[in-house]
């Protein structure tokens, strides 16, 4: 309030025949408080051998709870035995005091929480491994069956919905996909044209780029910024609707969270997904052919025919089907990492970057068995 | 040039005007608040109170008008002038507004952290003294998604009190909460008005806590967009006829409202 330094805490101890009173003058700040720790062990020491004593503040200076903590620590420090006698406080210092005295004797819960072994936090690692991965595959599950109900128009999806996280998720992402995919195919025909120039081989150059860039790096690459971009977001959002007790409204009025969040992130990312595939394609294969005719001694018409010629059908499927593989997992790892998260502020910037983590890996990962399989299919 | 009467009041405003883009939410709203008083803010629900409450504190700026703070115009301070005014005022938050990342007692430290030297152990006195104050001492390390709402109200109030400001700005203190517990907040209200001598400016819908606590006050219009009424509570409950006012303190329902016996309406 006022602008004048606080001065110090002031007390002394008077005595009048048997009893004793200890005055309290100056200041009483919490301010204070960090400044003379000695204060409180002073005023107990100065009570040691006495029976009782009073305590008064009728010409205490400024105040503030700094004096009820003082009090409450005095309290606390004095012999058992000594009365500390506080009817003669200042009414508004005696009624403070009271609501802190009764607020502090309310019980507490114990604090500590109980120490774990290792082999039980193993356990309880693979125990919660376990039933996240019975709530995945139940998620998965339960989608796509909604999925067939919301052919029908019987899910309580709403269509608008539905078309504005299309819009988010594909039209919304096509400038970072374009630059991305456009700049890993002229990276890769630059890595490739330096290696077969010393062969004599530079229109494999058209090959190497058309099959890694169809094959992989498109849906790879596409997966990883909308996992970056999309999926994230699905998670921070569905987090914070968590916090704010968002999901719970829903919950009540009856909306199913499948069919009323879930279901139009994964519909808008799987379809969106392969179109951004498409699209990015074309711009690895872009960044490729204006490096390789730049970079080497090749003609615009001769990179086209070559990569006609060594890009099949199948490789462009293969991709294809990837990528509604990627948009379906980093949809649901959005959506689950969301509805899992805590209640807080942290919480959701948590669930984003796990969506993100999960979403890379996840992509990663999938690929990987889609080689394998290929591989194994003679592909 | 800012008068003798300006001077004398912890808060004052002139011919304030609040409005969110186009749309106009109080106009032309004048008043003081004067030290060491308990001044209701008073309306029915979206008539603009936490509006009012949030430009007090200089989170909304006013489209018009004057904010003078203990005699200094607010409008005119510069950033940080701002910031260090707004280091004495306590403010709870319609919704508690607690950071939900941090336990109920880091909540309330976290001032005391920022703005003064004080050692751990000290803080940890105060903060379990604030705590009690509102008697949330026994849930001081849960997060705040563990509380019930009664209870995140108190820790906003308890975080308000952390730095034992001499301006406490409350919205709605009382709301959610039983009749003995909202008694309580109300006899600490008093308490931090006549022990520690803050202003305090009270948002409330709670008729007897109006009635018991407010010293001065005024009612704001939805429908005008402007201040119906000056007074404390009590007196408007006893002497003002506008008929708001009448039935809000009554706690009917407006003239126009009621249906006649007649089946017609009143309009
Ligand atoms: N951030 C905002 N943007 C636009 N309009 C707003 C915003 N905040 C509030 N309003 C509008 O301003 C008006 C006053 O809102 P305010 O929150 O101040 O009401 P209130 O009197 O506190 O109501 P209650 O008693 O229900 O809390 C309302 O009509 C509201 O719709
Ligand atoms: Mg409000």
């Amino acid at each position: 309030m006022s602008e004048q330094p606080a001065s110090s805490p002031v007390w002394r101890i008077e005595a009048n025949a048997d009893t004793y009173v200890l005055h309290l003058t100056g200041d009483w700040l919490s301010v204070a408080l960090g400044a003379d720790q000695g204060t409180v062990d002073a005023v107990a020491s100065a009570l040691v051998g006495l029976p009782g004593a009073t305590v008064r503040t009728d010409a205490i200076g400024r105040w503030d709870t700094g004096l009820i903590v003082y009090l409450l620590q005095l309290r606390a420090a004095v012999a058992q035995g000594f009365v500390l006698d506080d009817t003669a406080l200042s009414k508004p210092v005696a009624r403070l005091l009271r609501l802190a005295e009764v607020g502090l004797a309310a019980p507490s819960p114990p604090m500590a929480r109980p120490t774990v072994g290792w082999l039980a936090r193993l356990g309880w690692v693979a125990i919660r491994g376990g039933r996240e991965a019975i709530a995945v595959s139940d998620l998965l599950g339960s989608t796509l069956l909604r999925t067939g109900v919301g052919l029908t128009g019987r899910s309580q999806t709403r269509r608008g919905d539905v078309i504005a996280l299309m819009r988010d998720a594909g039209a919304g992402a096509l400038a970072i996909v374009a630059v991305v995919n456009f700049l890993v195919g002229g990276i890769l025909a630059f890595v490739g044209a330096v290696q077969l120039e010393r062969f004599g081989a530079e229109i494999f150059v058209a090959n190497l780029v058309g099959v890694a860039v169809v094959r992989e790096m498109a849906a790879i690459m596409t997966a990883i910024v909308l996992a970056g971009r999309t999926g994230g977001a699905y998670a921070a959002e569905i987090a914070a609707m968590q916090g704010a007790e968002e999901i719970d409204a829903l919950a009540v009025l009856g909306v199913s969270i499948q069919d009323y969040l879930i279901l139009p992130r994964v519909v808008a990312l799987s379809t969106m997904m392969p179109l951004l595939y498409v699209y990015g394609c074309a711009f690895g294969l872009l960044g490729g052919l204006l490096v390789a005719v730049l970079t080497l001694d090749l003609s615009a018409t001769s990179f086209v025919n070559q990569l006609i010629a060594s890009v099949n059908a199948d490789q462009f499927w293969i991709g294809l089907s990837k990528s509604v593989v990627f948009g379906l997992l980093i949809a649901l790892a959005g959506c689950r990492l969301g509805l899992k998260a805590g209640r807080s502020a942290s919480d959701v910037g948590r669930a984003a970057t796990a969506a993100v983590v999960a979403g890379i890996v996840g992509v990663i990962a999938v690929d990987a068995v889609f080689a394998l399989c290929a591989n194994a299919l003679g592909i | 040039m800012v008068t003798d009467a300006v001077d004398q009041a912890r808060l004052t405003v002139e011919g304030m005007t609040l409005a969110f883009g186009k749309r106009v939410v109080q106009r032309d709203l004048s008043f003081s608040v004067q030290p060491g008083s308990i001044f209701a803010v008073m309306g029915e629900s979206g008539c603009g109170k936490s509006t009012v409450l949030k430009a007090l504190i200089g989170l909304i700026t006013p489209t018009a008008g004057r904010r003078v703070v203990a005699g200094e115009n607010y409008d005119a301070a510069a950033p940080a002038r701002r910031r260090e005014i707004g280091r004495d005022f306590g403010v709870l938050f319609q919704n508690g507004a607690l950071w939900s990342s941090l336990t109920v007692a880091e909540n309330v430290a976290l001032p005391l952290q920022m703005f003064t030297s004080l050692r751990p152990s000290a803080i940890d006195a105060l903060v379990r003294v604030k705590l009690a104050l509102v008697g949330l001492a026994p849930v001081g390390d849960r997060m705040p998604a563990e509380l019930s709402g009664g209870m995140r109200k108190r820790a906003g109030l308890a975080r308000a009190l952390a730095l034992d400001p001499g301006c406490l700005f409350l919205d709605e203190p009382s709301a959610g909460l039983d009749p003995i517990t909202a008694k309580r907040m109300d006899d600490l209200i008093l308490e931090l008005r006549d022990g520690l001598g803050a202003t305090i400016v009270i948002v409330s819908h709670e008729l007897p806590s109006l009635f018991a606590i407010c010293d001065d006050g005024i009612f704001l219009d939805a429908k005008t967009h402007s201040a119906i009424a000056h007074g404390a509570p009590r007196d408007l409950r006893d002497g003002c006829d506008h008929p708001t006012v009448r039935a809000f303190m009554t706690r009917a329902l407006p003239p126009t409202e009621v249906l006649q016996e007649n089946g017609h309406g009143g309009l």
